[in-house]
């Protein structure tokens, strides 16, 4: 029905831009007048006024649906005490009137013994907000269309009646625009600031239940003690001094991703160097997209290969020579993510490469220097601050990086320096933190935030940097 | 005269380290999907075994003159269990459940639709080709070892001697999974679909779209057109930038916390992970959309400004609609990525066991990676076929889109 209610609306837009337009034009032609503005202008006047504000309209009313159903179902004559209800209660019950809802307009003859029991276990008020549930889809729906119906077409004729041949829309129209899309460029602002508070406040929220100092420095993680924790008020702080330690994580974070750079950086700078110094065209034309193919997969695959071909391998190939290779070690979840890094750091390296002028090269030669001598001691070193700033931003996704640690590396938190050993992840534990109930009153789940501020400022600061290299290399040949 | 030979053979040595790279990347792209494609292209087919079928009367609720109605309501256990001891004569009550257990669960279902096409069918004998269990597909297709102990086995000895003697008598087939297709979730891995995954993917991808397809273009068009360079600007430039390198996991929390945690959207819909992903996707967009619209020449500018134009109608007449085709190359790409993107569709819960195909985007629904996820954390071996299955798939939506992204380049893009 709501889908039916937009493509009204737009409908509705598309006929009042004719009649605008012909409204301008009428009175263009019995007046035998000038317009103040181009005809077609009158008609997106009327588009923009009738457009936008239902629009907004429209995706409230969508998004807030649930909201409204309940409203709707749960009120106060049916259920007397509704406002000493809990949420937890309030959850129940709307889920049995939901169940409910499905087959109360059912004949009794033809429900299954579980249906059965269920409408019997219902009480007569339940039984009656489950059929004002069963209507209210229908119900709201065609409220949503004749309103959008009706809303348009009356802001429409009352706007209408404004055009006169004297009135200007042009500047209008055009600044409704500007501001459109000065708004649109505003809105990329908005989402750093809503990445920053949302991941700020919810912190801030988890901070209230741990100590800052505990989280920081210390050294065991065990976030399962905090299930009974409900309420920041009467929380006792050292019962939580042991569970959340950010330290395993971090130094986890640190293993695998040492693993993945040390798989990435060796094989993307040499493909880097031979595929922009060595290879034929031809080659390079074929090799090059390949190698980025890679960079393609979603992570989702690698993780899946991590953890279902490479970590049994990597244990098989362990105990054969005699090495106790964990089946969640943190080499296998590492290699997978180093061969996914690998085309972050080839392309971007190939790219600075080929950027170093070729008279440095030319001269190189001319002293007698053999390619790889020139490689070496010219265009690296010429290279080096573009090379470096691949190696950050390639460590930032490898930080960042998510499902192929969820899928491949340790839940359980371990502090070692061993990749051969199980280990977790930053990202790794905010999943695990969400997935399941979120509650948004437990340290659990609010540790996911905490985490989530932690990495967003560690990616930040190693992009940044890399920027700010790679911006200085570039100012030296332009 | 040896110092050269050994510059010479170092230059040598160089060079096949830079080949060795090459190779062992290349390596990797096929491992990986050799890999995938050997395991999953095993899920396109499901292991049958031809049973006769004698629709007794007595067994059923309906009849032939039953609507269709009662008939989808009915239970078709009883004839099912039927149908084995009319198959396997004289089971004892543990025989005949090892039996069962060689066929689908939802065996009765297939009986069921079966009937529902052909209900003249009733007292008499069909052979019909019904579903086999998950580890009876797996065990035919070659996934489990047979010659291990029983133990060890999720076939028994019994069961394993009855799948022979229904091969010798070339009862075991094997048939294309329409079902894979054309289904939702399940528990059950011979009956999980991925139709559930693949529309709820859809239906996030256009809200992402939606979202930031004209946010992203417009934010680039004021970004290139109306601005004069200044703080502002500069704030803006470094801010979608920095957005662009932000781990997708951070927006998902964003999503969490801003959409579902503020803003009351519901849990697990593809509406609020089509946003999410739309935050996610609009730095890409607008980066390419800014490029293509700086490769504009002024001179179609100043063209238009000179005839009378006004700054609005140059940039919306003449500017954007030269710039279009490259903005939609970056924006078809932003969209691929978008959706193989898992991390965030986990913090707005869309990996849960979603059974129905959703309908729209407020249903509750999975994405395409996440089924991918969820799959691969089942313990049951038939599902590792079915993840290879989807992941194929998955690279197959992406291949589609990266190409179609590189022939509109090569076909519509205006060069200059």
């Amino acid at each position: 029905m709501q889908y039916l209610a937009l493509l009204l609306l737009f409908a509705v837009s598309y006929g009042f831009f004719y009649f605008g337009k012909n409204r301008a034009l009428k009175i263009k032609f019995s007046n035998n007048a000038r317009l103040a503005s181009l005809p077609d202008y009158y008609g997106y006047f009327l588009v923009l006024i009738v457009l936008l504000p239902s629009l907004l309209i429209w995706f409230f009313l969508l998004i807030y649906k649930p909201t409204f159903e309940e409203m709707y179902v749960m009120t106060p004559t049916l259920f007397p005490d509704l406002a000493n209800w809990s949420d937890s209660k309030l959850g129940l019950i709307l889920n049995k009137i939901t169940n409910l809802s499905l087959i109360v307009n059912i004949p009794e003859v033809d429900l299954m013994k579980g249906q059965l029991s269920l409408l019997n276990m219902s009480s007569e008020s339940e039984k009656i907000a489950a059929k004002n549930l069963a209507s209210f889809d229908s119900i709201y729906g065609w409220s949503v269309v004749v309103v959008f119906i009706l809303l348009p077409i009356i802001i429409g004729l009352l706007v209408s009646r404004l055009i006169n041949q004297k009135l200007n829309v042009q500047p209008l129209v055009e600044k409704i625009i500007i501001n459109i899309i000065r708004l649109s460029s505003i809105i990329a602002i908005l989402i750093t600031f809503g990445i920053f508070f949302s991941l700020i406040f919810e912190a801030i929220k988890f901070f209230q239940f741990v100590n800052f100092m505990d989280f920081f420095f210390n050294t065991s993680w065990n976030p399962n003690r905090a299930w009974v924790i409900s309420s920041a008020e009467t929380v006792d702080k050292e019962v939580l001094k042991d569970a959340f330690g950010w330290i395993p994580l971090l130094t986890g974070t640190l293993l695998v991703g040492s693993v993945a750079m040390f798989v990435a950086l060796p094989l993307g700078l040499a493909s880097a160097i031979y595929l922009a110094e060595y290879a034929s065209p031809k080659v390079r034309d074929i090799a090059k997209p390949i190698i980025e193919i890679l960079a393609g997969i979603p992570t989702v695959v690698y993780g899946f290969f991590a953890a279902l071909t490479l970590a049994p391998m990597l244990k098989q190939f362990g105990d054969s020579v005699g090495i106790n290779i964990s089946a969640e070690s943190a080499l296998a979840a590492g290699l997978a993510m180093g061969v996914m890094i690998i085309p972050f750091v080839s392309s971007l390296s190939d790219d600075v490469i080929r950027s170093v002028p070729n008279p440095l090269r030319e001269g190189s030669y001319a002293l007698g220097a053999t390619k790889s001598e020139t490689i070496k001691k010219v265009i690296l070193p010429a290279a080096l601050p573009g090379v470096m700033g691949s190696f950050l931003l390639a460590i930032s996704r490898a930080i960042g990086e998510t499902m192929i640690v969820v899928m491949a590396a340790s839940l359980r938190a371990n502090l070692t320096f061993n990749p051969l050993e199980p280990a977790t992840t930053i990202t790794t534990q905010i999943v695990t933190a969400l997935i399941g109930d979120v509650e948004f009153t437990n340290p659990k789940t609010l540790v996911a935030f905490a985490l989530g501020l932690t990495l967003f400022v560690m990616t930040l600061i190693l992009n940044v940097i890399a920027v700010v290299i790679v911006r200085k290399y570039r100012e030296k040949y332009e | 005269m040896s110092n050269i030979k050994k510059r010479l053979s170092a230059e040598r040595r160089f060079k096949f380290y830079g080949q060795v790279g090459v190779f062992l990347s290349l390596l990797f792209v096929s491992l990986l999907i050799i890999k995938i494609f050997s395991t999953g292209s095993g899920a396109f087919f499901r292991t049958t075994i031809e049973t006769d079928i004698f629709f007794d009367p007595e067994l059923m609720n309906v009849d032939q003159n039953s609507s269709d109605k009662e008939i989808s309501r009915a239970s078709f256990e009883k004839l099912a269990d039927g149908v084995i001891d009319f198959n396997f004569k004289n089971l004892s009550e543990d025989e005949f459940i090892k039996i069962r257990e060689m066929y689908t669960r939802r065996f009765d279902y297939q009986l069921r639709d079966y009937f529902l096409k052909n209900k003249e069918v009733i007292n008499n004998t069909v052979t019909l080709e019904i579903s086999a269990s998950s580890d009876l597909d797996q065990i035919v297709k070659g996934n489990y070892p047979r010659n291990v102990p029983e133990s060890q086995r999720k076939i028994n000895d019994y069961q394993l001697t009855i799948l022979d003697e229904l091969t010798s008598k070339e009862k075991i087939g094997s048939t294309f999974n329409f079902w894979f297709f054309t289904n939702g979730d399940s528990r059950d891995p011979e009956t999980a679909g991925i139709l559930g995954a693949i529309m709820g993917s859809l239906y996030a991808l256009m809200i992402c779209l939606v979202f930031s397809f004209p946010i992203g273009l417009f934010a680039s068009v004021y970004l290139e057109e109306f601005t004069k360079p200044g703080k502002m600007t500069d704030l803006i430039e470094v801010n979608i930038n920095n957005l662009a390198a932000v781990p997708s996991i951070v927006f998902g929390l964003l999503g969490l916390g801003m959409l579902i945690g503020v803003f009351n959207m519901p849990f697990q819909v593809p509406l609020v992970g089509g946003l999410t992903l739309g935050f996610m996707t609009l730095p890409t967009i607008i980066i390419a959309c800014r490029s293509s619209l700086r490769a504009v020449p002024p001179s179609i500018r100043h063209g238009a400004l000179a005839l009378g134009a006004t700054k609005v109608q140059t940039t919306f007449h003449h500017v954007v609609p030269l710039a279009l085709p490259g903005t939609l190359t970056g924006t078809i790409i932003g969209m691929a990525q978008a959706l193989g993107e898992t991390a965030p569709l986990l913090m707005v819960g869309m990996v849960a066991f979603v059974m129905e195909i959703p309908g729209g985007p407020l249903d509750p629904a999975t994405g395409l990676p996440s089924q991918i996820y969820l799959w691969s954390e089942s313990a049951e071996r038939g599902f590792i076929e079915k993840t290879s299955a989807g992941i194929m798939l998955l690279l197959l939506f992406l291949i589609v889109m990266n190409l179609a992204a590189i022939l509109i380049r090569r076909k519509v893009e205006v060069k200059w």
